[in-house]
């Protein structure tokens, strides 16, 4: 008797817990979700169906980067939800799997995506997921397209990935030319998460090229799960550094960012494409601080994109609480949006839905994207020769563009 | 290196030391009574730690602050109480490694729904006024919640010994640690006392999730983790079951990591941090295997 | 005799069962290629063969930490840091010489010289015969370095007691994992960087002369390893060492009166446990097909506490089943709970990414609340058990598959 009261309670607890968060987001999609159905009664009828894999972390550390890059091709994926190949019309579906942010999760997230039967894979947001991931999809014979996954070994070694952003060395470089080139640099301080391939893949090719060019870098590393960044942030003002450079994930980067504004850090704060992220700026709001990003996307760039996609936001709660409670447009977004027309290019390319006929083609696509034009090189990289450099208007929460800058030519 | 002597930088990090050493202190009372009475290493408390900064960040969205933090006192301390009586009582006669599955389970799920519930984005931790305000120390600007932890965490920990060593129910208490059965035979409600320790072991969390989210505002479901195995680790340090231990434990864990995060960067060191903690307590335990403060265990053939 | 004559029969049982295994194993991954128009489980890149991997390698890990609580009673959280160990050690001398630039790109190259594929090759060619060696010789030197690892810290720490060893080995743990993320160890570990490009279990796919796979045997490699180093536990188990180890957990100090020495066998458990945990973590490095610092955590060892635990601490096949199930239902059967699903035009309440883990905890609260003792218990699978036990695992199946639509 005692154990079912117990039971009964503890479900009690968990769905009202459940229900608590549940609440605000389900409420409004409905309306949204009418028009979404309405949709699919129309196209369904006698439309075949393609299938899109989506490999993005919706758990675990990158979630929230995830969720970002997930947003811009559901806003792709609601523009242009059918595609004509070979004289048939296709309806796209997108098929999610959540990797967890975790490379012991990754593989039989990717398979679960290979289970579903899908013709290409777009993601992930992380490049440790992604190379945990890939091998699934190289066994398959399934595509994928990298989005966000800047780390050179994703691709390396691996015939079925492609991917459409720079690369780290690239990012690196840019950064730290902007670095010596706009505030005179000569010292800079890195602070990456210990462990973390994608921090400290940057701060390792940040330095080579800071160094290389005369500079003096001090690098330093936390351990996960660390939020006292007070005593780096001193160490770095202590030390004397000219730029702080944090290449971390998004939740590091709002503890840093907080952190420093109470120490009244005065030295600018370098970033990567992680740190373009609302919740940073969220953080920055207000503050004295100084923060540069490198990123693939400015908002501006593309404003019919810029319109539709706001508009989508805010009319879409899930949408709105997916991109952290506010309608500014993560780069990862814009980057999601190309990835997913990149995929319905390769589809038309190869004329066929099949994996291995996408594969043959994709090599041969190119795209003039939001972020910019997209080209594989024989690697699978995207050729990208630019990058956007962007600051927080503190006083606004606004991104504005510093430079768009190109790699180590000057 | 020379730069890392200066005076203005020692004393910022010593001073953010006490402050996470109080912080962790009193997350490390709750680790430490519980385990006093139960025998229980309870996974969930860290986990507690962090729902009470989440349940923070959404009441403080409703009503103004000082409504706030009763309300969230009252959440936090409802749902010590009920993970309690939900995942501890049933297993009382069980044996200890069931209830401490039970434990790891009951984080667990706190973390998921965590996740859930915030779709698995970074919160930011609202500004406290009073707290966040900046005072300048020997040129260094330090927050005021670094400089009133340590003064609340003493304030607490005497009132906790006052109850523990004045009241009825304090008295309880140490009768229930001593011996479990032999105090049910005197007549004293075991389960009555079990509840008040988790009732106050949340509240001081609470205490905590405050000071120490408003001097780290971000909150990810993974933000109880570190927190509370560093606290657990601090009671283990001072002797598990003894307060005063835990106490000087999460202190001098404290303020050991922050010297080893200040330490200068071209040492590499820093990442150690966390392991330092970990070494620290093994070179501990293998000198006096109960801790600094440890009641010695006899055991009954 | 009679004893004994059970004995044997238990044991030809027990092969028989485990070579039936095998043949199912290898049967279903190669169905697709003698028939067409097999189900869509059945292709050989279904979630069920990725399920059937991890779950063989889990296993291992998870009979190795049941040997030491379920069988001496020592409380080790180390567990993760012993297979941190042994995908680490498999990684770095298993990459191929070739490979090696690529994969130490920031490093300009690994300081280990050598491979033991290239080692291998060098004297037996490029056939299978030599894959099979220096994966073989990888697997082992990862389970020796766990074990020369676990008999260094063993000095100290198993003269701890319950909950103090049970941190102090979670504190190595954690210790293991800040050292191998340490960005100047680099050029061996690779930093924060993985260790890629190593043979994997797809590698044993058998090819013919076009690349074409012809027979698939991926999907049996685990099997076949985590089958021999469980015999070889259960044997461990079965011996005088084992009795003793039993003794151990039941009371030390009687145990001691007997005569039983307790460092001696405490330290045998806490080795041979790290041994296999070694071994898994190099199987765990081959399934994820790298090996990186960052997802041995404490979180894992947990994972794996509670498969233990679920499975009946003190039974190997507990642990085995407990394993299958736990990985099966956490990273298959709920993974649509996560997906936003419509019935007809009507919207499915709550389900939405992350509602999995939060159904899936709820289901493990249940089991650790109302069947504290595990699936097994403290029994073994056995022939005649089956029967009886059929109807049991009726029984939670049907309360698992209730909280699934709850």
């Amino acid at each position: 008797m005692k154990k079912i009261v117990a039971l009964l309670l503890a479900l009690c607890m968990v769905l009202g817990l459940v229900a608590c968060g549940a609440a605000p987001a389900t409420e409004n999609t409905e309306t949204t979700e009418t028009t979404e159905t309405t949709e699919t009664v129309e196209t369904t009828e006698d439309a075949k169906v393609v299938k899109i894999g989506v490999f993005e972390p919706t758990s675990g550390d990158s979630a929230s980067g995830g969720k970002k890059e997930v947003l811009g091709m559901q806003f792709a994926n609601a523009e242009t939800p059918e595609i004509e190949i070979g004289g048939e019309t296709y309806k796209v579906e997108l098929v999610y799997a959540d990797n967890g942010s975790s490379t012991d999760k990754a593989p039989s997230a990717a398979s679960s995506l290979v289970s579903a039967g899908v013709s290409i894979v777009l993601g992930s947001y992380g490049s440790g997921v992604s190379m945990a991931g890939g091998p699934m999809f190289g066994d398959a014979g399934i595509p994928a397209v990298g989005v966000t996954c800047t780390n050179p070994n994703v691709t390396a070694g691996n015939d079925y990935y492609w991917r459409i952003c720079f690369l780290d060395n690239f990012q690196a470089d840019v950064l730290a030319n902007f670095a010596m080139d706009k505030f005179d640099a000569k010292v800079a301080y890195c602070l990456g998460e210990s462990g973390n391939e994608y921090d400290q893949g940057l701060i390792a090719f940040f330095k080579q090229v800071f160094e290389a060019a005369g500079g003096t870098v001090i690098t330093d590393s936390f351990p996960t799960g660390n939020s006292d960044f007070t005593s780096y942030l001193n160490k770095a003002k202590s030390e004397g550094a000219d730029v702080i450079f944090t290449p971390v994930s998004i939740a590091y980067a709002v503890q840093i960012i907080a952190q420093a504004a109470s120490l009244g850090i005065e030295a600018p704060f370098l970033g990567s494409d992680t740190l373009d992220d609302n919740m940073v700026l969220e953080a920055i709001a207000g503050t004295d601080l100084q923060l540069f990003v490198s990123t693939f996307y400015q908002e501006g760039g593309a404003p019919e994109f810029d319109a539709g996609i706001k508009e989508y936001i805010n009319t879409n709660s899930e949408a709105m609480t997916a991109n952290g409670g506010n309608d500014t447009i993560s780069a990862v977004t814009a980057m999601g949006y190309d990835a997913y027309y990149v995929a319905l290019e390769a589809m038309k390319a190869a004329g066929s839905v099949e994996a291995a006929a996408i594969k043959a083609a994709l090599p041969g696509v190119t795209y003039e994207g939001v972020s910019g034009a997209i080209a594989f090189d024989e690697i699978g990289d995207a050729v990208r020769d630019t990058a956007y450099i962007k600051t927080a208007d503190t006083a606004n929460a606004a991104w504005i563009l510093e430079t768009v800058q190109t790699g180590s030519a000057s | 290196m020379q730069q890392l002597l200066s005076l203005e930088y020692i004393v910022s990090i010593l001073l953010s030391g006490i402050s996470l050493g109080g912080q962790l202190a009193l997350i490390a009372i709750g680790y430490t009574m519980v385990y006093g009475i139960l025998r229980l290493i309870n996974f969930a408390h860290g986990d507690v730690f962090m729902v009470a900064g989440l349940v923070g960040i959404y009441v403080t969205a409703a009503v103004p602050v000082y409504i706030a933090i009763p309300i969230v006192i009252l959440i936090t301390v409802a749902l010590g109480f009920f993970i309690e009586r939900a995942a501890y009582k049933p297993l009382r006669s069980a044996p200890r490694m069931s209830v401490m599955i039970s434990a790891i389970g009951v984080s667990y799920l706190l973390q998921n729904t965590a996740t859930y519930v915030t779709g698995g984005q970074p919160m930011t931790y609202p500004t406290i006024q009073l707290l966040n305000k900046t005072v300048d120390i020997v040129g260094t600007p330090i927050k005021l919640v670094v400089l009133i932890t340590p003064v609340l965490v003493l304030i607490l920990i005497v009132l906790l010994t006052m109850l523990i060593n004045k009241t009825k129910i304090g008295m309880a208490m140490r009768a229930v640690s001593k011996d479990f059965e032999t105090s049910r035979l005197m007549g004293i409600k075991v389960n009555t006392v079990i509840s008040a320790t988790f009732v106050i072991g949340s509240a001081l969390a609470t205490v905590g999730s405050i000071l120490y989210f408003s001097t780290y505002p971000g909150i990810t479901p993974t933000a109880g983790a570190m927190p509370g195995l560093k606290a657990f680790v601090a009671a283990v340090f001072g002797g598990i079951g003894s307060i005063p231990g835990a106490v000087i434990g999460a202190f001098l864990i404290g303020i050991c990591e922050t010297i080893i995060k200040g330490l200068p960067s071209a040492w590499d060191v820093s990442v150690f941090s966390d392991a330092f903690t970990f070494a620290l307590l093994i070179v501990i335990l293998t000198c006096k295997p109960t801790g600094l403060f440890g009641e010695k265990a006899t055991d009954k053939v | 005799m009679i004893q004994k004559q059970k004995n044997i029969k238990g044991t030809v049982g027990a092969m028989i069962g485990i070579l039936f295994v095998f043949a199912i194993v290898v049967f279903l991954e190669n169905l697709s290629a003698m028939f067409t128009n097999v189900p869509a489980i059945l292709q050989p890149t279904s979630q069920l063969f990725t399920v059937l991997k991890k779950g063989a390698v889990y296993s291992l890990v998870a009979v190795s930490m049941n040997l030491l609580n379920g069988f001496t009673g020592l409380f080790s959280l180390g567990q993760a840091g012993f297979m941190l160990l042994g995908a680490y050690t498999y990684a770095i001398f298993t990459v191929p010489m070739a490979a090696k630039d690529q994969v130490y790109y920031l490093y300009g190259g690994s300081a280990v010289k050598f491979s033991l594929v290239d080692l291998f090759q060098s004297f037996m060619g490029t056939g299978a015969a030599s894959l099979i060696c220096a994966v073989l010789a990888g697997l082992i030197l990862a389970g020796i370095v766990a074990a020369l690892f676990a008999a260094l810290i063993g000095l100290p720490v198993l003269r701890l007691k319950s909950d103090y060893l049970a941190i102090a080995t979670l504190g190595f743990a954690e210790i293991l994992r800040a050292i191998f993320q340490w960005q100047t160890l680099g050029p061996v570990t690779n930093g924060a960087n993985m260790i890629k490009s190593f043979p994997t279990f797809s590698d044993f796919n058998i090819k013919n002369a076009d690349g074409v796979v012809t027979l698939r045997l991926s999907t049996l490699v685990p099997f076949v390893v985590v089958a021999i180093c469980i015999t070889l536990i259960v044997l461990l188990i079965n011996s005088s060492y084992g009795r003793a180890f039993k003794a151990i957990r039941d009371d030390e100090i009687a145990a001691e009166a007997m005569g039983v020495s307790l460092f001696k066998h405490k330290m045998m458990s806490f080795i041979t446990s790290s041994f296999f945990a070694g071994v898994g973590g190099a199987l765990f490095a081959m399934y994820v097909s790298n090996a990186q610092a960052k997802v041995f955590t404490s979180a894992m060892t947990y994972e794996i506490l509670l498969i233990v635990v679920i499975g009946g601490i003190g039974s190997i096949s507990g642990s085995v089943i407990g394993t299958f199930l736990y990985v099966a239902c956490s990273e298959w059967w709920l993974r649509f709970l996560d997906a936003e699903t419509y019935i007809g035009a009507f919207k499915v309440p709550l389900l939405r990414s992350g509602f999995r883990m939060v159904v899936f905890s709820v289901v493990i609260m249940i089991i650790v609340l109302f069947f504290s003792r595990g699936i097994m218990g403290d029994k073994e699978l056995s022939f005649k058990g089956i029967g009886g036990l059929l109807s049991k695992c009726k029984k939670k199946k049907t309360t698992e598959g209730e909280e699934g639509t709850a």
